[in-house]
């Protein structure tokens, strides 16, 4: 992996670029204490189903997502609680989904693995494996139809990558020149299978020459590079109207679930441990200091805030209604039109 | 081996017999199909035979006892065979009681007693143990809801099949399911099984509508009873006794058939009496009027195609009606020699069950005995029975003269269940109509 | 009133709905300058461009997908499957993504979305090509499921379903293409849920829907000639079903005969059945018979088809079944 993070080519002393290099970090700790506590809320029974967590991977959903405009469309898979938490949805309203409560984004109906919020854009996380991924493409195709300037972006694993759906996806977007951004997080593993078990060739961004598409390969625990390579991306959608496939390379510090142990017959104790060395928000936080744009004292001081605001959604997801019995049968078709 | 010889059911309705004459004697050989002994049952004497050959080794009853139906009377079997080793290998019965004076009551079957209700079954003991014995079907029963079928159907002993279209319509008209005859597959009564059901609405300009249940080619037919039929069977049932009777009498000018009868014999060979003739004519008419051709059978009536005329005769112990069939179809001839075999058999108490029994519709004479007139108690099942008056000479008004004519009165004794005024009438009228025009009794 | 065949009349509603509203567009394969593999969309590329008439990659899965997530973000896409044997492969976008994600979005989400195209079996094409699979579609909530039966309803129906809320899939009958029939010219509007009563009877009810309603047809012609009046009913759309005219017709001719093309378990006949048993079983004096496709894959030999077909024949002989006749 290619060296520390940088901010060469960033004017780290413009005061607007410093203030977003500390929301950056402290996105990237909101996700991790809300996975956390999230973590605790489902061996306490609170949340059920199927519950993956995000934690490693922060920086990826944080230097992408700071890249788009607030017209832009994003899908995601079932591990998408941090782009819901970066893309604006609340910590209380995806703490709700989680908790299936009413208030939760998606009225408690989509939990974890569903996570929504139309008004900005944040167009679900889906749980079909690359089933999403023709979704970005038919959203980056109405925004061509309708001749406007926004963007669509996905969020997958590097698993997906071998199924139909992608590569049909992918194919599309670049026959048909579309504003597409397809944002591989390859986290090295498909539940347990490692890549190297699953696929014909290690380079995912190498995918993309099959269909002429513009590519990158990026350090996920970075979140500058990564938001670079994604700033590079969204300008070839916006104007060059050509879809990007980017391969972010990052690692799950977790299980693939909550009901999968951190490690297992499938990855070493030690591998693990190695990969935890270079953790996102450690790798950002020492570069903050390292450029004096922030002191120990402000991070801890951040992490309080942001572990009082996990608190907080915990406590009012925990507390939150259940949705009422006839929310079972609302939704399943649209309103008939009078 | 030995065999029992039982007191056979030796006619339809017989419950016991009286063992008149042994045939075979104790030590006699005996051959399968020997003829033991007589026996006398409620209608005639009869031959009981061997079912099995070897020796008669026993007598358990001595000629001239009664034996219920199904009771051992003899023992066949080896030469020296132990009688009462033979007994008790033999079928595995108790050796009979010796004869007996008094007849017992006919044998009713015993209900399995408690213990022997208990036992499991191959198929209870299957059941896991924690599981009880099913309940009486009368607890499983739920209260009934609305007019489905009765208990009795809902619990599987006589469940009426009928599709819900049918239930539903006997449920609004009121009628009761049970009993009538399902057109569908496994007798499902379906909705064109009530349609026939209903009151005739336009029947035209006759009364009595043309009545043809019987589908060529068959015997007979079973038509279920409609509501109406059920009422009228059970109010006039409860006014007159367990046969509701009503009677039609009509007088008949016996001018021409005297003449007919008197041209017959003329011809000597052999003698045509009155009686034959006018069983020909009943045949005949019953061929038109199957309405009156035809049995009461408690929850249906069987309507029949074919005819047979019973006759009364009377016997030395009372009565028994031998039976002409196919009267509608012989000639006088054959019925004549037919009835004078069967009544002098008859007398002889020498009919066989067959001949005495399957008659549907009855005749009864004693004009001979110089009776005006008379009615006639119905043979059940069948429906109808014609009572034959005297031949008289009577005086009547015939083109407005008084004339003196060949009369003779008939009486229709109808069971109203089956048979309807009007319905008994318009088969008198033909009958008479038949006899005063013999010629149609060659038609 | 003008004469057209069903295949023109379902091109003249695309034609209306993409002039009326632009967010309507038709994408699939062959559909623009091959004109559409059964000339459905003949004229539209010309008429709309490149931009609303797509053509596709052979790639159901891709462009159904496409498809929806257009829709979510507020295009109305016609997607045409060049028949819906193909379309299993695009089965995934249809019920995971389309049907579910008005529901798992709590209502933000909608997916205004037609997919199209023939289904059932045509001539010899054999087991891959040949075959009905509304009972599958019709099995997910979330989709309606739009089978007409005729030009004039083929039009009407395919407006409705183009602009409806929800996605519709929309079966035309493979051999109905050329089946000639009068539509009333512009604005012509079946409504989706709504039966027709294709024929009057008073013995048996016929339920039928898409080519079997003509098997139907035919069977009652043949069944007047014997003097047992039979009704028709056209389902037109299998779901949101309508049950009050079907119960409606059955209640008062008390027997019923359904008669599809699709196979037989889990039928689209079973689930008619179940609504007539349960809501007007004491109307019934026969059980309600099926006449289905034989349960086998449909083999190419021309006989062996037509024995696996539903046939007049066949609906005739179920009829005279109920009726309790020969």
């Amino acid at each position: 992996m290619a060296g520390t993070a940088t901010t060469s080519g960033r004017k780290a002393a413009d005061p607007a670029t410093t203030e977003q290099y500390l929301h950056w970090l402290r996105q990237m700790m909101l996700i991790r204490r809300f996975e956390e506590k999230a973590g605790e809320a489902y061996s306490l029974g609170k949340i059920g189903g199927f519950c993956h967590l995000y934690i490693g991977q922060e920086a990826v959903a944080v230097g992408t997502l700071a890249a788009l405009g607030p017209d832009d469309y994003i899908t995601a898979s079932y591990r998408e609680h941090g782009q819901a938490l970066v893309r604006g949805i609340s910590a209380r309203a995806v703490m709700a989904e989680l908790f299936g409560k009413a208030a939760g984004c998606s009225g408690g109906r989509g939990g974890s693995m569903h996570l929504f919020d139309a008004s900005l854009g944040f167009l679900g996380g889906h749980a079909i494996v690359g089933g999403h991924i023709p979704l970005t493409t038919g959203m980056a195709f109405a925004a061509k139809y309708r001749g406007t300037n926004q963007v669509a972006i996905c969020y997958f694993g590097e698993a997906a990558v071998n199924n139909g759906a992608f590569h049909e996806a992918l194919n599309m977007a670049a026959l048909w020149k579309l504003p597409a951004i397809y944002i591989c997080e390859n986290n090295r593993y498909g539940m347990g299978t490692a890549l190297e078990r699953a696929s014909a060739i290690y380079d995912i961004s190498e995918r993309a020459c099959s269909y002429d598409m513009a590519n990158e390969v990026v350090d996920g625990q970075d979140v500058l590079a990564v938001n670079a390579a994604m700033d590079r991306a969204v300008q070839r959608a916006r104007e060059e109207k050509l879809p990007t496939l980017l391969e972010i390379r990052t690692y799950r510090f977790m299980g693939h679930s909550m009901s999968d142990p951190i490690h297992g017959h499938y990855r070493t104790k030690e591998e693990v441990e190695e990969q935890r060395k270079r953790d996102p928000i450690a790798v950002w936080s020492q570069k903050l200091l390292a450029d004096g744009i922030v002191t120990e004292d402000a991070i801890k001081a951040m992490d309080q805030s942001v572990m009082e605001e996990v608190e907080d959604a915990y406590q009012f997801a925990d507390e939150a209604p259940d949705p009422d019995p006839e929310a079972l049968f609302s939704h399943v078709y649209a309103p008939e039109a009078e | 081996m030995s065999t029992k010889v039982v007191m056979e059911a030796l006619s339809p309705t017989m419950e016991e017999g009286r063992l008149v004459e042994w045939k075979k004697n104790e030590g006699d050989a005996v051959a399968v199909g020997d003829v033991l002994a007589e026996v006398e049952t409620d209608k005639a004497v009869m031959e009981l035979v061997a079912r099995a050959a070897g020796t008669m080794l026993k007598h358990f009853v001595a000629a001239g006892a009664t034996v219920p139906v199904s009771e051992p009377v003899a023992l066949i079997g080896e030469p020296g065979e132990s009688v009462e080793i033979a007994a008790a290998a033999g079928n595995g019965a108790k050796p009979a009681p010796a004869a007996k004076a008094e007849p017992k009551p006919a044998a009713k079957p015993v209900p399995p007693s408690d213990a022997e209700a208990t036992q499991p079954t191959a198929d209870q003991t299957d059941r896991p143990t924690s599981m009880p014995p099913a309940p009486p079907a009368a607890l499983v029963a739920t209260p009934a809801r609305g007019p489905a079928v009765s208990a009795a159907a809902a619990l599987g002993g006589t469940r009426v099949k009928a599709s819900p279209l049918a239930r539903k319509i006997a449920a609004d008209r009121g009628l009761d399911l049970q009993g009538i005859a399902g057109s569908g597959p496994q007798g499902r009564i379906v909705q064109r099984d009530l349609a026939a059901l209903q009151p005739a609405a336009n029947a035209g300009t006759s009364r009595v509508p043309a009545f043809h249940p019987v589908a060529d080619g068959e015997p007979f037919a079973d038509v279920p009873l409609s509501q109406l039929r059920k009422t009228i069977a059970k109010r006039l049932a409860q006014s007159i006794g367990p046969v509701p009777t009503f009677y039609l009498t009509i007088e008949v000018d016996m001018e021409r058939v005297a003449e007919a009868r008197d041209a017959l014999n003329a011809l000597g060979e052999g003698k045509v009496s009155f009686n034959d003739i006018i069983i020909k004519a009943v045949g005949l008419a019953l061929r038109q009027h199957p309405a009156c051709n035809a049995w009461w059978q408690d929850d249906h009536i069987r309507y029949w195609n074919e005819v047979h005329v019973s006759m009364a005769v009377a016997i030395e112990e009372g009565l028994i009606t031998p039976v002409i069939r196919h009267a509608d179809q012989k000639s006088l001839r054959q019925i004549s020699a037919e009835s004078k075999d069967l009544a002098a058999r008859a007398r002889a108490r020498r009919l066989a069950p067959d001949e005495y029994t399957g008659g549907t519709f009855s005749v009864s004479n004693l004009g001979m005995l110089d009776i005006e007139e008379f009615t006639a108690i119905i043979n059940p099942p069948e429906a109808g029975i014609i009572a034959i008056g005297r031949l008289a000479d009577r005086p009547v008004a015939l083109d407005g003269q008084i004339v003196i004519r060949k009369r003779m009165r008939l009486t229709m004794s109808c069971d109203h269940r089956v048979i309807d005024g009007a319905t008994g009438a318009q088969f008198l009228k033909t009958l008479k109509a038949i006899l005063e025009n013999p010629l149609a009794l060659v038609w | 009133m003008p004469t057209m065949t069903y295949r023109d009349a379902l091109n003249q509603a695309l034609r209306e709905e993409m002039s009326r509203d632009e967010s309507v567009f038709l994408m699939g394969e062959e559909v623009g300058v091959y004109q559409g593999a059964y000339k459905v969309s003949r004229g539209l590329l010309e008429e709309f461009g490149a931009m609303r008439v797509v053509d596709t990659p052979i790639t159901e899965l891709g462009f159904a997908g496409v498809g929806v997530g257009a829709a979510m973000v507020g295009l109305r896409p016609v997607i045409e499957m060049m028949t819906f044997n193909f379309a299993l492969l695009a089965i995934d976008q249809i019920v995971n993504s389309a049907a579910k994600m008005r529901y798992m979005s709590n209502g933000q989400v909608g997916v205004p979305l037609v997919v199209r195209g023939p289904g059932g079996a045509a001539l010899q094409l054999a087991a891959q090509h040949s075959q009905a699979f509304e009972s599958w579609y019709a099995h997910i909530p979330g989709l309606k499921v739009v089978m007409p039966a005729t030009p004039a309803d083929a039009k009407g129906l395919l407006k409705s379903a183009i602009r409806d809320d929800n996605p519709v899939i929309f079966i035309e009958g493979e051999m109905l293409y050329n089946l000639k029939g009068e539509v009333p010219d512009g604005e012509h509007i079946v409504p989706l849920g709504v039966a027709d009563v294709k024929r009057e009877g008073t013995d048996v009810t016929l339920v039928s829907h898409s080519k079997s309603v003509s098997v139907a047809l035919k069977a009652a012609e043949q069944l007047a000639g014997e003097g047992i009046s039979a009704e028709v009913v056209d389902l037109r759309t299998i779901r949101p079903l309508d049950t009050a005219t079907v119960l409606a017709s059955v209640a008062r001719t008390h027997r019923c005969v359904v008669v599809e093309e699709g196979w037989s378990f889990a039928g689209i006949g079973a689930q008619v059945v179940d609504t007539i048993q349960r809501e007007i079983f004491d109307e019934l004096d026969a059980p309600v018979l099926r006449v289905t496709g034989a349960d086998v894959p449909m083999p190419y030999n021309k006989h062996l088809e037509k024995l696996a077909k539903a046939d007049p024949a066949k609906v005739i002989a179920a009829v005279k079944q109920v009726l309790y006749v020969d």
